[in-house]
């Protein structure tokens, strides 16, 4: 009787132990699939492209802050050589203007980078250009912002905001057809 | 007296295993979860360049890739050290740009036409020529909006 009632208990249970071995089976497929890639980059607005030569509008000098980059990954802003950590500071000198004095930007509306690149420059150099010239901007965009709001600039703050704000300081950066001395 | 301690011998102390599923459950629906299935194999190699002003890509469905680098070792011999430009999972030349982002766009809602991010994804030290003709075949097929693939700076001040 007592053989019985012990019997009865165990057959009750459904055997789960093979539940685990399936479950482990899709877990090592999934965790073999697997890419948690960092898809992070530097969003690039490209310009529409027109077989017409672009006409050549006569812009005063002391608004255009150009930079070019030859084959050698060598810098040249407004005509004289520059060292690749001093570009965010000019570039921001430029565009804001502080002093206002008279071979810089009139005011930020007006100011124009132009970046000119080479067929034969790296391409980590001129990402780390385009990035010294746009981290520039979105430093005076947060200085703005601070000086205004209070807050710093964020892609989630109010889009009235961040449209002021844009408009005050709007990202102007025009790319020459690169020369094409340096090509491998 | 006699009944209670047979009834003891006869059930052996087990470690039950019935939550053992459930725990493997769980990180499967973890891996399920976070998985992008791979859909190409790299044949060339990319090592993107660092940089701090980055945009997070928020839908995948929405970006198609466009990689440069030189080919991987496997693929030296058939196509030698110059950098070449992948597209899904075979070399490919910048004419072969304009179908393969109207194949990537046949799969997006026409309305979400428009938020299509080609996301390039490029070796550091390819020189900007292939870089430029890619730009250029992309302006020209109307695809404008454009991520540069990078990496955040470890060393980064700030």
């Amino acid at each position: 009787m007592a053989k019985t009632s012990t019997r009865d208990r165990m057959s009750n249970e459904i055997n789960a132990g093979s539940m685990a071995d399936i479950a482990f089976l899709l877990l090592i497929f999934f965790l073999v699939t697997t890419t948690i890639v960092e898809d992070k980059g530097i969003t690039v607005k490209l310009p529409p492209w027109s077989e017409e030569e672009p006409d050549i509008t006569k812009l005063k000098k002391r608004n255009v802050f150009s930079v070019l980059v030859n084959a050698q990954d060598q810098l040249l802003v407004r005509g004289e050589p520059a060292r690749i950590e001093e570009l965010r500071g000019r570039a921001k000198e430029f565009i804001s203007n502080p002093s206002k004095l008279e071979n810089l930007a009139e005011k930020p509306t007006k100011a124009i980078i132009s970046l000119k690149n080479d067929r034969g420059t790296s391409y980590d150099a001129y990402l780390t250009v385009y990035n010294e010239l746009k981290a520039a901007y979105s430093e005076l965009w947060d200085e703005l912002s601070q000086r205004r709001y209070g807050v710093p600039y964020s892609e989630d703050m109010p889009f009235a905001y961040k449209k002021a704000i844009r408009e005050e300081i709007p990202f102007v950066l025009s790319e020459a057809e690169p020369t094409a001395f340096g090509e491998e | 007296m006699a009944k209670f301690s047979k009834k003891r011998g006869k059930s052996k102390p087990e470690v039950s295993t019935a939550s053992l599923p459930d725990i493997i459950f769980m990180l499967l629906f973890f891996f399920m979860v976070v998985t992008v299935l791979r859909d190409a194999e790299l044949m060339v190699k990319v090592s993107t360049p660092y940089a701090s002003e980055l945009t997070k890509l928020e839908e995948k469905s929405l970006v198609n890739y466009l990689y440069i680098g030189r080919p991987t070792q496997k693929y030296e011999s058939t196509y030698g050290t110059k950098p070449r430009l992948q597209l899904g999972d075979k070399f490919a030349t910048i004419s072969d740009i304009p179908l393969f982002l109207e194949k990537h766009k046949i799969k997006v809602p026409e309305a979400r036409h428009g938020q299509i991010t080609s996301s390039l994804r490029v070796d550091g030290e390819v020189t900007m020529g292939i870089v430029t003709d890619v730009k250029t075949q992309l302006r020209k097929s109307g695809q404008l909006k454009v991520n540069y693939s990078a990496k955040k700076d470890p060393n980064a001040k700030q």
